[in-house]
């Protein structure tokens, strides 16, 4: 298992040196000028500045240098500067990734836990109401935009009801707790600040519902026909037939076997949200990585894609790697070699 | 002696859409005293392993159950949900066909075995469950229990597993096993040493033993009677050398021919076409288009079970003559 677990780390290198190249080769073939976003538009005609600039960020040297170059400095851990923010974007996303990060976990976890639970009830009472309304909220939370419950949500919780506070990590005007591990929650409780960690976890609350909602939508239809499918299969039967109660029969031997399919969709989720909660990110202001790569993007910062791109590499390529662990240990039929 | 077990008129439909139901089990009655062995014999489709999950109450929903079964005296049939749970597993032990997809296959084999047991007895600890699983493992014979009892069910090979599902049906010394094709799913040499098994347990544990099968040669040398069923019917039933040495229906005389024999020298006998589907059962006696001696009078009527002297049998032309009707 560990000979494993290290030979799949030691892929993980060689595939970044694909997505890095991939990426920047990619972002040598887009039409647009990066001189746009560094030199001022009244300075673009004037040859002097244009070129100073140019040097300044090499992007007067042939492809294949700056492709080199790039690598190279890649392998040190530097990302390159940002055009936009003029600093090292490695920094830029070591700032970022915690807030995404805290999001997307707080959110998984939402996601998952009322997946479950409405899997199982719909499964549990398949046919009754209770079914249907689970399956009504699962649907509506996969299918309603997040920009659009967000607002709502934001609107009537938020400015209608005051019952959350607003967008952000923090009110305004409040200092974040001291930095260990950048999720404001963890670092609050760790500087023992209480009233600190329940403003970040209110705060909190309502853009991890909204994007947990989405989760939810997935995974309560995959645990439901997993575990409908189940209930119908030789093993529910044999244990009906030891006596077993529907409610032990669904829950001690059908949900172990959901998941299993399970897994695979929480991995790739987790890793999908990393660059994927860009609209909840922009409609909480919630200064994360999905709102840098937005506005990377638009402003044709290649350094900074390129970086965003590679942490979504890592994002997956570790996600694939904890689901095939977890997966040998949720299905004992799999051995790792 | 008290009868363990008593189906009268027992009857199964399926919805067949459109407000219609299937007839799949037509009218069964069966007994079964204490400790006595019943071989129920007939191909897929002949209502033979139906009419015991009707017991159990274990067919699938939609399922209309009618007529009458008694366990020790108490009725089955329309048993509240609560009660018939405290039967199953308990007073009543299952045993199914393919233990590979009868077992939990992410769940270890002695968790399986120590649930039947907890599921049962609140009181008792899940270690000393398991330590019960180490016994049963020792009484259907599988070697080095305590290793075993903590491995999942793909490594157990096809022989030990049946042995493993047999132990956890044992596991509170029920009064009656059902076993469903328990050596379908098996080679033929492990099939001999699971049928060993079931006629030492049977010895040993004096339990009742309803044997479900489509091969008599199964049955033949383990159950003390044998009931043929065709078409959601018995078609005849008896001592199991009365079934064998005078056997009145053509079905029967049909299945028998094509139990291979060691020092048989002729090709196999087989009976031609296929059993009927539930949804469009022949008129007449079901196995008509099928028998070689078939003739008009057949589709008729659907012939009732007539005392021959040995057997009692369903055919409107027997192959012994009948004595007397069977008294309902």
């Amino acid at each position: 298992m560990l000979a494993y677990i290290l030979r799949r780390l030691i892929s993980i290198p060689f595939l970044l040196l694909g997505v890095a190249s991939v990426s920047f080769l990619l972002s040598q073939m887009t039409k647009g000028d990066p001189l746009a976003a560094l030199v001022p538009e009244r300075q673009m005609s004037n040859p002097e500045i244009v070129n100073a600039v140019k040097a300044q960020w090499g992007l007067d040297e042939p492809m294949p240098i700056r492709y080199v170059r790039y690598l190279g400095n890649l392998l040190q851990g530097d990302m390159g500067t940002s055009f936009s923010t003029r600093r090292p974007v490695a920094l830029d996303i070591a700032e970022r990734l915690p807030a995404t990060l805290e999001l997307v976990i707080a959110a998984m976890i939402i996601g998952t836990a009322m997946g479950l639970a409405l899997g199982l009830l719909s499964a549990r009472f398949r046919g009754t109401v209770i079914d249907s309304l689970a399956r009504i909220f699962a649907l509506l939370g996969s299918s309603l935009p997040v920009f659009w419950s967000g607002l709502i949500l934001l609107y009537v919780l938020s400015v209608r009801f005051s019952i959350v506070p607003g967008t952000g990590r923090l009110p305004p005007r409040v200092d974040p707790p001291p930095d260990v591990t950048g999720f404001y929650t963890v670092d609050a409780l760790l500087a023992g600040n209480f009233p600190l960690f329940l403003q970040a976890l209110s705060h909190l609350a309502l853009p991890a519902f909204v994007l947990g909602w989405a989760v939810t939508g997935i995974i309560t239809r995959l645990v439901r026909s997993s575990l409908v499918e189940g209930l119908s299969l030789d093993y529910a039967r044999t244990a009906r037939a030891k006596g077993a109660p529907e409610r032990v029969v669904l829950v001690r031997h059908a949900l172990p076997n959901a998941m299993i399919p399970l897994l695979t969709i929480l991995g790739f989720t987790f890793a999908y949200l990393i660059t994927g909660a860009v609209l909840t990110e922009a409609i909480f202001s919630w200064p994360g990585i999905g709102s840098y790569a937005v506005r990377a993007a638009a402003s044709l910062d290649y350094p900074a894609i390129g970086g965003v791109t590679i942490v979504g590499a890592v994002a997956f390529l570790l996600a694939n790697l904890v689901t095939d662990i977890a997966y040998a240990w949720a299905n004992p039929r799999i051995k790792v070699h | 002696m008290n009868t363990l077990l008593e189906t009268k008129d027992l009857r199964i439909e399926f919805p067949a859409g459109d407000g219609k139901w299937a007839e799949a089990l037509c009218g069964v009655d069966l007994s079964l005293d204490p400790g006595e062995v019943l071989g129920i014999v007939g191909e897929s489709g002949s209502g033979k392993s139906i009419a015991m999950m009707a017991l159990l109450q274990l067919l699938p929903k939609g399922a209309r159950v009618t007529g009458s079964a008694r366990f020790k005296g108490k009725e089955l049939i329309g048993m509240a949900p609560s009660r018939i749970r405290q039967l199953r597993g308990k007073s009543i032990g299952c045993v199914f066909q393919d233990p590979l997809s009868a077992f939990n296959s992410v769940l270890r084999i002695g968790d399986q075995i120590a649930e039947a047991i907890t599921l049962h007895d609140r009181s008792i600890s899940k270690r000393a469950a398991l330590k019960e699983a180490e016994r049963l493992f020792e009484l259907v014979a599988i070697p080095q229990p305590a290793k075993r009892v903590s491995q999942y069910p793909h490594e157990f090979s096809g022989g030990m597993r049946q042995r493993a599902m047999i132990a956890m049906a044992l596991a509170n010394r029920p009064e009656l096993l059902i076993a469903d094709e328990p050596t379908t799913a098996l080679d033929v040499t492990v099939q001999a040493q699971i049928l060993d098994l079931l006629r030492d347990l049977r010895k040993d544990l004096g339990i009742g033993l309803v044997l479900i099968t489509h091969d008599l040669g199964v049955v033949a040398g383990l159950a003390d009677k044998i009931a043929v069923m065709y078409g959601g019917r018995i078609v005849e039933r008896g001592t199991t050398d009365d079934v064998f040495y005078h056997t009145a229906h053509p079905y029967t005389a049909g299945l028998i021919g094509a139990v291979p024999s060691l020092d048989g020298d002729g090709p196999l006998q087989q009976i031609d076409g296929t059993p009927p589907s539930i949804f469009n059962r022949p008129a007449g006696c079901s196995f008509h288009p099928r028998c070689s001696y078939t003739q008009p009078a057949c589709q008729a009527g659907v012939p009732s079970l007539m005392n021959t002297g040995h057997t009692d049998c369903a055919c409107h032309f027997p192959l012994v003559k009948p004595r007397a009707e069977v008294a309902e």
